[in-house]
């Protein structure tokens, strides 16, 4: 039976401690688990969710997988949206091509004229594709179906074998052209109330007759206008 | 009885909406924006918009008693999770079939012509999936927060909402809102061209509390979010907003999240766009650098006219859109108007917002409507006597950092044409003689 007696001195004074220190001033204890929720997951739990992948490497598992081998995978998994080289079917994402295109009226943006890192691939392969089935590939389908898609970009060879080592140091065209400070406001506006403009106004575009837009009465409209 | 008091109500809406589904969808357009239907003055959304005006007298004017009058309604819980009336059964999401490959990677509209006050219902919050509309069982989920702390931890719903809550008013925008009008006008529809915008009172934890809890490691510099549907969709963010006002939400508008909206919980990121606002949350990992992820370089990243691109542009900056008149509404006869729309910036509150009537030439600050709350929709009305000719509506905000709302022309020039995100320009609409509504660009 619990006996105030039975706590040594130093108990004593840690259970009185903890009856007198105000709420307020434990709520902004700064040690962690105050509320003390949820369990501590184990090693191997947080390893089973933990599946990011840095431009550095970190993240990226043991295993391999070679051009050649990322073609079969490629033709089961990702060819039937993407196309067979990666051009890409009907509004599917393209994969390859649109080098130089970035500037133009009418950019494509790939894997290869676009994305700034090779570790994303890996990474969002890994998580959310194929599309229908998430998830499902091996480490080695990623590691080779990534090694397929760089190559279709003329990113690497054709001997090319894709692992934790040589992934990272693989450098992507366009890496070198992003910018990744916000530079806006980029617009700097004096708030005029009359005669704001030296023209008069006139109307450069309209959407009239577009016939673009899907109904926005009566029910759903399913079909393609364009 | 009931049902056959029911059925008799529904009789002439029905039939109404039935001739009006005979028509091709233009025409269709054009039936309901002939103004015969607004000529009584009732500018309801819904089906009513599509009675026909014999109709609509014969069953409610005066000295006419209409027939819910004379008889009993059900009674309560005759629905026990309430419904729209059938009468606004129009009011709805809806999707551009030709935006996207599928269904399950798209988005859905807000009306936000339908729409009164600030908050959105949550039927009718803007939907984005990029793998589908996940349906998660609370009991079955879990929140684990590891990396760079202390003490990681696996949270099941019930732990969280043991922790302290907070509420707070925000809107959610995708920063695609209006993206297809870069390179010209396209969509006459107030839906489709802004519709990527909605706000909501969210409750939930805040992040910083979920953070002290594990007990942030000093290296700690950014979180990565990760939902748990088949995109497992991830985005790094820096710690500073992490710590400032992010909330792990799982409640919206006094009820559970909205499957569409990440139940059982999300993150609201107030102000970021809308994709940082991961659904479906199960993962928060601390780390000592951002992780590069596709939504945030592939996607995302705004692609400017010499082909560089700029990444981590969070922010949506200040916005404001004139919701009535619109193309799906537009004006009767001549007369007295409100023009009333939405503004917000996700960088705090609205200061004003002005309206033109001549296409930017002269302005007039127009009233805001209380509440006005930072990262929050703000309502504004201008009253305007329209002499029933042609005119240009525009609407300009200013927020609180000073910022004024610039005109897409000035985007352009800054930004050119294939940013494809973030386009908050000033929105002209023109209204012809006839009261029709207009999506137009401005040389």
């Amino acid at each position: 039976m619990f006996s105030f007696r039975k706590c040594g001195p130093t108990l004593a004074l840690i259970c009185s401690a903890a009856v007198l220190m105000p709420f307020s001033q434990r709520a902004f204890a700064e040690s962690a688990g105050y509320y003390g929720v949820g369990e501590t997951p184990t090693e191997e739990q947080i390893a089973a969710w933990d599946i990011d992948i840095r431009p550095d490497g970190a993240g990226l598992p043991e295993g391999s997988g070679s051009v050649d081998e990322g073609m079969a995978v490629y033709e089961t998994y990702c060819a039937s949206c993407h196309g067979a080289f990666g051009e890409g079917m009907g509004r599917y994402p393209k994969l390859s091509g649109g080098e130089g295109t970035l500037a133009e009226d009418r950019p494509e943006k790939t894997i290869g004229s676009y994305w700034p890192y090779a570790s994303t691939l890996w990474d969002y392969i890994h998580r959310a594709m194929p599309f229908f089935a998430p998830q499902s590939l091996t480490d080695d389908q990623v590691y080779a179906v990534t090694a397929y898609v760089l190559n279709l970009n003329y990113i690497v060879d054709g001997d090319f074998v894709a692992n934790k080592d040589t992934l990272p140091k693989v450098e992507m065209p366009n890496s070198g052209n992003f910018v990744w400070e916000d530079p806006r406001p980029d617009i700097q506006n004096e708030r005029c109330m009359s005669d704001c403009k030296d023209e008069e106004v006139s109307v450069a575009d309209s959407s009239q007759g577009k016939n673009l837009t899907p109904s926005t009465t009566g029910p759903l409209d399913e079909g393609l206008i364009e | 009885m009931f049902g056959k008091l029911r059925r008799l109500s529904l009789d002439v809406s029905k039939t109404a909406l039935e001739e009006s589904q005979k028509l091709p969808s233009s025409e269709r357009r054009q039936f309901l924006r002939s103004g015969l239907f607004t000529a009584g003055g009732a500018m309801v959304g819904g089906a009513l918009a599509g009675l026909a005006p014999g109709a609509l007298a014969k069953s409610k004017y005066p000295p006419e008693n209409p027939s819910w009058t004379l008889s009993l309604g059900p009674g309560v819980v005759a629905d026990p999770y309430g419904m729209p009336s059938p009468f606004e059964s129009e009011v709805i999401r809806r999707n551009v079939p030709w935006l996207t490959a599928d269904k399950v990677s798209s988005i859905s509209f807000t009306p936000l012509q339908h729409l009164k006050g600030i908050i959105t219902p949550n039927g009718l919050f803007f939907e984005r999936h990029h793998a589908g509309r996940p349906e998660v069982d609370p009991q079955q989920h879990r929140l684990m927060i590891h990396g760079l702390v202390e003490r990681p931890i696996i949270l099941s719903m019930a732990d969280l909402q043991r922790l302290p809550s907070v509420s707070q008013i925000n809107f959610i925008e995708c920063p695609a809102n209006g993206g297809m009008e870069w390179r010209g006008a396209q969509l006459n529809s107030l839906q489709f061209l802004h519709g990527m915008v909605s706000c909501a009172e969210w409750t939930g934890v805040r992040l910083s509390t979920l953070l002290q809890e594990v007990g942030m490691k000093p290296e700690g510099k950014w979180v990565l979010a990760e939902g748990a549907d088949g995109a497992a969709m991830t985005r790094s963010i820096p710690m500073a907003k992490a710590l400032d006002d992010v909330i792990v939400a799982y409640a919206q508008n006094g009820e559970a999240l909205r499957r569409e909206q990440g139940y059982p919980i999300r993150l609201v990121v107030p102000g970021w766009e809308g994709n940082t606002h991961v659904k479906w949350l199960r993962r928060l990992e601390v780390g000592d650098k951002p992780w590069m992820q596709r939504e945030e370089t592939s996607k995302y990243t705004d692609l400017m006219a010499d082909g560089s691109a700029r990444g981590f542009t969070w922010v949506m900056e200040a916005k404001s859109v004139i919701t009535s008149p619109c193309p799906e509404m537009p004006l009767g006869q001549k007369g007295v108007y409100q023009i009333e729309g939405l503004a917000w910036s996700g960088n705090g509150k609205v200061k004003a917002v002005d309206v033109s009537v001549d296409g930017g030439m002269n302005w007039q600050q127009a009233p805001l409507r209380e509440p006005v709350l930072s990262k929050s929709l703000t309502r504004f009305a201008l009253e305007w006597a329209w002499d029933g000719n042609p005119a240009l509506l525009q609407s300009r905000v200013i927020d609180e950092t000073g910022y004024v709302q610039p005109t897409l022309h000035q985007l352009r020039k800054a930004r050119g044409s294939n940013s494809i995100y973030h386009k908050n320009a000033i929105q002209t609409w023109k209204v012809n003689a006839d009261g029709s509504v207009i999506n137009v660009q401005l040389s």
